[in-house]
This record gives C-alpha cells, sequence and structure tokens, in this order.
C-alpha cells in the first residue's frame, strides 16, 4: 500500500478518537452533573477551541515534525484514554469536578489540534498541497462521522463509558507506534519511541483489564441509569446511577433511594416519631449512611445531638463528599450536632455506652441476608430499648407491607415481642412503591396530628391517613424473628422473589 | 518434607480427592502458629513415665479437687453452694477447662473442643439452676421449661453442608434426595420418636441427660450390645446420605464411626434432645469462646482455690486421710493431706498416680478418641459458594468434622474471624489413631486443614494468618459397644477410701452435662462423707 494511503487511514483513526473523547467527556459530565445542555454545549465549545489552539502552536514545532507527532499520538492516548476513568475520580474524590474536567477536556483537544497540522506538514513533500487538504480534511471529518455513530449505538451500550475511553486510547497508541515504523526514516531515536508507546499500551491494556473490577458489563446491564459511582467496600457493593432528571443509590444491588422521590419516604420515616415525642434532643439514627433522614432530624432546633451509626464508613464518607449526596441532604455531615460512628449499630447497641436516647430511627436496607435480619429481631430491639429514655419514640423501616406482607408484619410483632407499643403506618413512594414503617413507643400512645414543621409531602392530613392499612395489607398471622430463628430472612426472601420473577 | 511423603500424608488424612487441590500451591507460604499441646503432653508424660517427688511436710486440706475440667470446677463450687470452704483445686496445665478450655485473640474467644450444651430439658434441674445463676436461663416458660437468653442460642443459621462444590443450608443433605432418601429420612425419625416416647416401668425415658437417669431396661441396654450401624441394617436403613448423617453425629459426638459406636449411643445422640414425639430437637446453646464461655463462669466461683501448673503426681488413700504430692511450677514439691479427694480428671491417669491396693483393672475398658483441633484466625471471611456462612460447616466429602465460627454469636459478620476445625482420628485400635495423630506436627496438620478447606474455600490460604493446631490424645471417652453399660463403668465410679471420682468419662458420653452431673454427684459424696449434709 502506498504509503500516504496508509496515513490517511490514520487520519482516520485519529479523528474518530478525538470525538470520541469530547463525546465522554461531554456524557460524562452529564451524567454527574445532570443539566446535559449546558455541559454538552460548554465542553463541545471549549474542545473546538482547544482545537484551534493546538494548530496554533503547531507552528512553533520546528524539526523532528515525525516523531513529534508520535509523541502526540502517545499524549493524546494516554490523556483521552484515560479521560473518562479520571473524570469518574475526580467526580467521587475531588470536589471540584469541573476545574478537572474543563482542563482535561482542554489538554486533550490541544494535542488533537496538533495532529493534523503536524501531519499535513509531514506529507506536504509527498502529495500536491491541494490533494493533501482535500484527503486529510475529508478523513478527518469522515471520522468524525464514524464516531458519532458509534459513539451512541455500539459504544455506550456496550462497552461503557471507562472501556470506550481505554480501548480508543488504545487505538491512538497504536497509531502511534505504526507510525513510527511508517515514518521509520524521518525519526531520530526510533527505538526508544517505540518502547514509550509500548509502555503506554501497557498502561492502557493495564486499564482495560482493571476496568472490570470497576464495574463489570454484566453489572452496568443491570441498571436501567447510567452508574456514575461504583465502589466495593468490605461491606457493600454502592452504586449511584444517575437517570434523566434524578440519580439513585444501591446497595448490593437494591435500590436505596431515588433523588425524585426519596423526601416522601425520609418525611414518612422522621416526623411522625419527632410528632409522637415532642421536643427531642438527642438522637440516634441507625443505618441511614446516606444522611437524609439525618437532614430531616437536623431541621428541628431542639436536636442538641445526633448520632449517625452505620457499618460502612465507605458509606458516610461518600454521603459527606460526593457533591451529589451532599447538596441532596444538605450537607448534614457537616453539621456540628452529628457525630458519626462505623460500626455494626448491633454491636454498638451492646457495647457502646453513650447515654439514653429520645428518638430512635432505625433505617437498614431491608432483611435480605442473615446479617442484615438479625437487626431486626427481638433482641436487637431489647437491646434498643436499654438505650431509649422513658418519652421516647422510635421508627423503623419495614419493608413493603404490599409485596412482602409477612415480612412487614413480622417486623411489627417482633417490636411488639420486645416490648415496643406501636403503630405501623404507610405510605406512597413511586419508586419503592408502597411502604412500609412502624412507630414504637415503651407505653400506649396514640397516632401523631399535628407538624412541628412546614414539609414538602407531609401534611396533618396525610399523616393521619397513613396509619390507615387498606385491606391487602392488613395483619397477617406470623412468627416473631429472632436471632435463633432469622423467620424474617425466609419470609422476605420468598415474597420478594414471587415479585421479581 | 519430600512430595512423596507430603502427598502420603494427605492421602492419608484426607483421601485421593484432596490431592486434587493441593498440585499448584506448594511454595505458598505457611501462616503462622504453633503445636499447643507439647507443656501438656510433657507434663502428663513425666508422671506417665514414673515421676517421683518428695515432698518434706505436708498441709492439711479438707478436700483436694484434682483436675480443673468442668467436673472438678463443678465439684469446687458444689462444695462452696454448701458454704464449704476449706478445698483446693488442682489443675496440672496453666489454663482451666480441660477440653472445654478455650482461647483468645485480639478480637474474638474460640473454642478448643467443646462448644456447645443443647438447652437441657426441665429435669436437669442442677443445670438449669446453673444456667439461671450466670444468666443464660432467663426464666421459665409456662410448661416450667428453661428460657434461654436470645443471645446464646446459636444464631441462625446454624449449619451449612458442601458437597460437590456448593454450600447447602442444614446438617442433611437435602439436595437432590430421593423419595427413597426422604422416606428412609421421615422413618429415622419415627424410629427416634418411637424411643423418646418410651418409658419403662418406673416412669424412666430410654436415654436421657444425665445419662444416669435412663432407664436400665433390658428392652434398651441391650442396644449397647450391638454397634449403630447393626443397628440400622437391622432396621433397613440403607441410604448413604441418612447413614452419613448419623455417623456424623457419632464422629461429632463421640469421635467414631458406625461400626464401633453402641446403638445406645447413637439413639442416645439423638433421643436424649428431644422433648416430644414429633418436635424439634433441644435448640443448641453457644458462645464465641464454646463451652469455654461456661468454664469461665464456673472458674469465676472458684478462681481463689486453683492452683494452676500443679501436678498431682500421687495420690495415696489411706484409713485416716488422703495424702497427695503436687509438683507446682514444675519443681516445687508440695505434700498435701486430705480428709477427702475428688479425682476429677480421666480414669485412664489414674493408674499413673493413684496409689491403692485396690484392683483397677476395670479401668482397662476405658478407651479415648484423639482429636485434632486447628484454630484458624482469618484477616477477612473467605470465598464461598451457595448458602452462607452458618455457625457450623460441614464438609461432606471429609473426614474433619469442619470447623465453627467464633464470630457468630458474637453477632460480627464482616472482617476478621476465627475458624475452629475439628479433625477426630479414628482407627479400630484408639492407640493406633493416637500415634497417628502425634506421628506428624505443626506442619503436617496445617497443610491438612488447608488442603482440606480449600476444596470449599479457594481463597482460604490467603487469608489465614495464624492456624494454632491441639492434639488431643484422650480427647474423648469412646462409647463402643457394651461399654455404656457395663460393670467397669459401673466400678470406676466407686470410691476407694477417701477418693471420689468425678469426670465426664464414668457417664461414658463425654458432654459438658455429665461432667456437670459427675462434678455435683462426687461433690454431694463428699459432702455426705464429712457430714456437712
Amino acid at each position: 500500500m502506498n504509503r500516504p494511503y496508509v496515513l490517511f487511514l490514520n487520519v482516520l483513526i485519529i479523528a474518530t478518537c478525538g470525538l470520541i473523547y469530547e463525546l465522554l467527556a461531554g456524557t460524562v459530565a452529564s451524567y454527574v452533573l445532570g443539566d446535559s445542555v449546558t455541559h454538552f454545549s460548554l465542553v463541545i465549545g471549549l474542545y473546538l477551541s482547544a482545537l484551534g489552539v493546538g494548530s496554533w502552536l503547531s507552528k512553533y514545532i520546528e524539526a523532528g515534525l515525525a516523531s513529534k507527532f508520535v509523541e502526540v499520538e502517545l499524549g493524546v492516548a494516554l490523556l483521552g484514554g484515560f479521560s473518562a476513568p479520571a473524570l469518574f475520580f475526580a467526580f467521587a474524590h475531588l470536589k471540584y469536578f469541573q476545574v478537572v474536567l474543563f482542563l482535561l477536556v482542554f489538554a486533550v483537544g490541544v494535542l488533537v489540534g496538533l495532529e493534523i497540522p503536524l501531519l499535513m506538514r509531514i506529507l506536504k513533500d509527498d502529495l500536491e498541497f491541494k490533494d493533501l487538504i482535500s484527503k486529510i480534511l475529508s478523513f478527518d471529518y469522515l471520522g468524525a462521522l464514524f464516531a458519532s455513530i458509534l459513539f451512541p449505538i455500539v459504544l455506550v451500550p456496550r462497552l461503557g463509558l471507562i472501556r470506550t475511553s481505554l480501548l480508543f486510547g488504545l487505538l491512538n497508541a497504536l497509531v502511534g507506534l505504526w507510525a513510527t515504523y511508517l515514518l521509520e526514516p524521518r525519526i531520530g531515536g526510533v527505538i526508544l519511541l517505540r518502547l514509550r508507546a509500548g509502555l503506554v499500551i501497557v498502561l492502557l491494556v493495564i486499564g482495560l483489564i482493571k476496568a472490570n473490577s470497576l464495574t463489570s458489563l454484566a453489572e452496568e446491564q443491570f441498571y436501567i441509569d447510567n452508574i456514575i459511582y461504583a465502589r466495593t467496600t468490605p461491606y457493600q457493593r454502592i452504586v449511584v446511577t444517575q437517570g434523566k432528571n434524578s440519580f439513585s443509590l444501591f446497595l448490593n444491588e437494591h435500590l436505596q433511594f431515588s433523588s425524585a422521590d426519596e423526601y416522601r419516604y425520609h418525611e414518612a420515616l422522621v416526623h411522625p416519631a419527632i410528632a409522637v415525642h415532642g421536643s427531642p434532643s438527642r438522637v440516634m439514627i441507625l443505618g441511614g449512611g446516606d444522611g437524609l433522614a439525618l437532614r430531616e432530624v437536623l431541621k428541628y432546633s431542639s436536636v442538641k445531638e445526633v448520632v449517625l451509626v452505620d457499618l460502612d464508613p465507605g458509606m458516610t464518607s461518600l454521603s459527606a463528599k460526593l457533591p451529589l449526596l451532599a447538596k441532596l441532604n444538605g450537607d448534614a455531615y457537616s453539621d456540628p450536632r452529628v457525630r458519626v460512628v462505623n460500626q455494626d449499630a448491633m454491636i454498638w447497641l451492646e457495647q457502646a455506652n453513650d447515654g439514653r436516647f429520645d428518638i430512635a430511627i432505625v433505617d437498614f436496607p431491608d432483611p435480605s441476608s442473615f446479617s442484615l435480619g438479625k437487626l431486626y429481631t427481638t433482641r436487637f430491639y431489647k437491646l434498643l430499648k436499654a438505650r431509649l429514655t422513658d418519652n421516647a419514640a422510635v421508627a423503623v423501616q419495614a419493608t413493603s407491607p404490599l409485596f412482602a406482607r409477612t415480612a412487614y408484619w413480622c417486623i411489627v410483632r417482633t417490636l411488639e415481642a420486645a416490648g415496643f407499643f406501636v403503630r405501623p403506618y404507610q405510605t406512597a413512594v413511586p419508586s419503592f412503591g408502597v411502604w412500609g414503617f412502624v412507630l414504637g413507643k415503651l407505653q400506649p400512645f396514640d397516632i401523631p396530628t399535628s407538624l412541628q414543621l412546614e414539609l414538602k409531602y407531609l401534611d396533618e392530613e396525610t399523616l393521619k391517613t397513613m396509619f390507615v392499612f387498606p385491606r391487602d395489607m392488613q395483619a397477617v398471622e406470623v412468627e416473631v424473628n429472632r436471632l435463633d430463628n432469622q423467620i424474617l430472612v425466609r419470609y422476605y426472601e420468598s415474597e420478594w422473589r414471587k415479585w421479581e420473577n | 518434607m519430600g512430595e512423596l511423603t507430603r502427598r502420603e500424608i494427605l492421602k492419608a488424612f484426607l483421601g485421593m480427592a484432596a490431592l486434587q487441590t493441593i498440585s499448584c500451591d506448594r511454595k505458598a507460604t505457611l501462616p503462622e502458629g504453633k503445636l499447643v499441646d507439647l507443656t501438656l503432653l510433657e507434663q502428663g508424660h513425666r508422671i506417665r513415665d514414673g515421676l517421683q517427688i518428695e515432698p518434706t511436710k505436708r498441709q492439711p486440706v479438707s478436700v483436694v479437687i484434682v483436675g480443673c475440667g468442668v467436673a472438678g470446677l463443678v465439684a469446687g463450687w458444689t462444695l462452696r453452694q454448701a458454704g464449704f470452704e476449706d478445698f483446693l483445686l488442682l489443675e496440672l496445665d496453666s489454663t482451666v477447662g480441660g477440653t472445654a478450655r478455650s482461647g483468645r485473640n485480639s478480637f474474638i474467644s474460640y473454642p478448643w473442643g467443646a462448644h456447645y450444651v443443647p438447652v437441657p430439658r426441665k429435669e436437669n434441674a442442677d443445670l438449669i439452676e446453673f444456667l439461671q445463676q450466670i444468666g443464660v436461663v432467663e426464666g421459665k416458660d409456662e410448661t416450667g421449661e428453661p428460657i434461654v437468653a436470645e443471645q446464646y442460642l446459636c444464631r441462625d443459621p446454624e449449619e451449612r453442608v458442601f458437597y460437590k462444590g456448593h454450600w447447602y443450608e442444614g446438617l442433611y443433605l437435602s439436595v437432590a434426595a430421593s423419595q427413597e432418601d426422604l422416606a428412609e429420612w421421615n422413618r429415622f425419625h419415627q424410629e427416634i420418636d418411637y424411643w423418646v416416647e418410651w418409658r419403662d416401668a418406673r416412669g424412666r425415658r430410654a436415654f436421657d441427660i444425665p445419662l444416669e437417669n435412663s432407664s436400665d431396661d433390658p428392652e434398651v441396654t441391650k442396644l449397647d450390645r450391638i454397634s449403630m450401624r447393626e443397628y440400622l441394617a437391622h432396621k433397613g436403613f440403607k441410604s448413604a446420605r441418612l447413614l452419613w448423617y448419623i455417623e456424623y453425629g457419632c464422629r461429632d459426638d463421640y469421635g467414631l464411626k458406625l461400626d464401633t459406636t453402641s446403638a445406645w449411643a447413637g439413639l442416645f445422640y439423638f433421643a436424649s434432645r428431644m422433648k416430644r414425639a414429633g418436635e424439634d430437637a433441644q435448640q443448641l446453646m453457644a458462645w464465641p469462646a464454646g463451652n469455654g464461655y461456661l468454664v469461665d463462669r464456673l472458674y469465676s466461683k472458684v478462681s481463689d482455690k486453683v492452683w494452676l501448673n500443679s501436678a498431682a503426681v500421687t495420690i495415696i488413700p489411706t484409713e485416716a486421710y488422703v495424702d497427695i504430692d503436687v509438683l507446682r511450677d514444675g519443681r516445687e514439691a508440695i505434700g498435701l493431706r486430705a480428709q477427702r479427694a475428688i479425682f476429677a480428671a480421666p480414669q485412664f491417669l489414674r493408674k499413673y498416680v493413684l496409689r491403692t491396693p485396690v484392683e483397677q483393672r476395670f479401668l482397662e475398658a476405658f478407651e479415648y478418641g484423639s482429636w485434632m483441633v486447628a484454630n484458624l484466625t482469618l484477616r477477612d471471611r473467605p470465598y464461598s459458594l451457595g448458602f452462607p456462612l452458618a455457625w457450623d460447616n460441614v464438609l461432606y466429602e471429609s473426614p474433619s468434622l469442619g470447623y465453627v465460627v467464633a464470630t457468630h454469636q458474637a453477632l460480627m459478620d464482616y472482617g476478621p474471624t476465627v475458624f475452629t476445625y475439628y479433625y477426630p482420628v479414628i482407627e479400630d485400635n484408639p492407640r493406633q489413631a493416637r500415634q497417628k495423630m502425634l506421628s506428624i506436627g505443626w506442619q503436617e496438620w496445617v497443610e491438612i486443614v488447608l488442603a482440606d478447606l480449600k476444596r470449599a474455600h479457594r481463597n482460604i490460604a490467603q487469608l489465614t494468618e495464624r492456624i494454632d493446631v491441639m492434639r488431643w490424645g484422650h480427647a474423648m471417652i469412646l462409647p463402643r459397644p457394651g461399654f455404656i453399660w457395663s460393670k467397669e463403668r459401673q466400678l470406676a465410679k466407686q470410691p476407694i477410701g477417701r477418693v471420689h471420682f468425678a469426670a465426664s468419662d464414668l457417664s461414658g458420653v463425654a458432654l459438658f452435662e455429665e461432667a456437670f452431673y459427675q462434678g455435683r454427684r462426687a461433690a454431694r459424696e463428699v459432702l455426705v462423707a464429712l457430714g456437712i449434709v
């Protein structure tokens, strides 16, 4: 094959890669920050201007054009290839995500902007100028078309953003390596250059292998929305996904909340308990590492101290630091009244000597495993009782009384068996369905009828209706959940299995 | 160790199947750990080999209890309960508890031997009284049965079994069981139900705890003359998984196989734990430290009377007193002169320490099993496929008994843990079994343990930070056919002069309840003899 024509194939690949990086940056930004119009527009504008800067800078490169071209390729391969993982990392760990985003887009843009001018200068003696410019530019634009078709149809749905990013980085690096052969006579120190290309390729291949340990393809298929954060802690798999208008948190593939309607859940969980107490001062939240129940609790000025006990430091620190989550929980973790304890709540109840509490908000994941099931046993509730003031109120999230009716009533009866007087209640949370809670006190009590605050969902009329159970959710005969029978886990599993199939 | 030897050892202890898992990780570094039996072994052998000491003078003390296993501690506590304070407890080892002892690391206690007790039925009032005193029993239900505090009952899931690459819930392998298997399973339970409901003319149960309360009617005691296998064959049981399940019970409680377990003992295992026909067996009580928890509670009641590292080298009963020569801390010779002594150690030791003209040939009927117990400290929970980690985890295809998980009862479901792995070394001749067990050291045992567990947990070796190994040479009395209802066992219980005997081996089955009963019985004998009660 004629060498210039092979180089045109390079142009096609380079162009495709360039546009892919731009699309990646725009997509990641709109995933994690929402507001896709603004971010896409900014990313495109910045990227195109960076291309211009790159073209302009190209004139300062005088000698060794061919090896400079290869170096630029390798630079693009690294920066562009790792752009999506870097952006996700920045989103999860840095406060100024946008700064990283725009810097990265600009840097990739500048490097890509260098590519075509350099290549044209390298080929200027092989072809007539009109031929050169028409061919190079048409391959360049053709590449853009490829990218824009491949990206939404094949790459994002099949590979996901991180793998796409790494794969195209790899392609870029291979072009660089290939160019060292095509342009060999014009390159000095070709061996060293090839070694560097080899190193970049190895890095990207390692990245591709590691990508699977971040999120597997199967996992990405599992979620309807895009994964914007995924981490396996020693305790659980935490995944945050972003949809069109809202984001969601999943623990071990179980939905914990959707930002669209979580306020319904958390208002229902927190405010009735506070209403029956009146003016709590010390509050414990068991579970609830997302900080959303905490947000509701902190609305009361009578609350002087909140102890939040969540097993997983990975969860509580994510809620404090991930801007998306911190914004949703109103920066609850930075409130000086809050103290976080990362321990198994049951062991904390058994061992910690932390005084008595006026309110306990019990917000654990559903009892889908034995280690979660223990947090719903008579033993657990008895330990809880020992930590409460006489007038204390507790609220327990208790799965769905519609989908898991026996599981729900098992939690109610278990609280009773542990010595609580209970008031079961339920409400609708669209992303969950009908959801159940239990209000408990250490003496008989009336359902709450008034609220101290103006809320987004709950008002006094709604509050009363929550304690009404339609016929299909009314009490059924159940056994009490104990450490030595873990009957709840069995109820829960058999009931949810019916709905899942 | 050469490759051949290593393979031979693994083959000898685990069978051919285990060899598949060992090929590739030969160079894997071994975890830390040690043999913890060496000092005990050495002390015991010194006495066996005729150690003589000559104390210069004799201290008087009313009662000396030799041995701080469960029976000895219970005997001491019983004396104290009666208001009697002039007694001493001698313990050869640096720690109390005997085969119910426990260990502890930075985050959890773990058993070195016995690790559960079935909830006693209301008839076992003495034991219930003790459990109530230490807060394990909280009260009685309307039928008078004890209510055990929830945290001391074995937390669900209690058991799982590993079979062909997968864990299943329960101990009986129910996956892919045939109609015939299930029919036999039900029929076996009917058989047990028959014995649960059976009463003799005096209203006694066929199989009761303490064993002493069981009926001596020949319809039952004749079962002691045949093996469990003969009994099951006679009743037409053939289902392989049912036989495995019953044999597991025999291996677990007695360290015997179906061929060598007395049918009486085999049925006792199942029938003594049930209140009524058709009901579930009594629930199990368990603690992170195993029965070491109960030992610690007992010890706290008498610890001021205990001399540790104090070997009773000779015991000489005379008409007027009992002389006991004690070697304390390996060098100090102390003479004791007691009114009464309670020998609360296994009976096989009598021939080395008890100087008496009384013929004790009957002691030869007492035979003991050999057990290797390993405690594995793990950084994290190992990979496992199928039903999640339970308290008791059993490998269907292994000669071991599997392992119990110390963190289970402590509610610790994440992170580091300790697995206590049990391997009864079973040979037709108990002496050969003992030799086989002691013929290999720490490293060989560690390799056996890891090779066995690797079948179920592919990353177990990487997660294991430490393995300590205990080789119990005389772990448990063996209830072979003919022993439980033998004349010899009855003779051994009789005091010799002023020396009384108390240890679980006198019951013929090594259970906490039996040690408790024997300790209490001997203490009462002494209290009566001293005219206190």
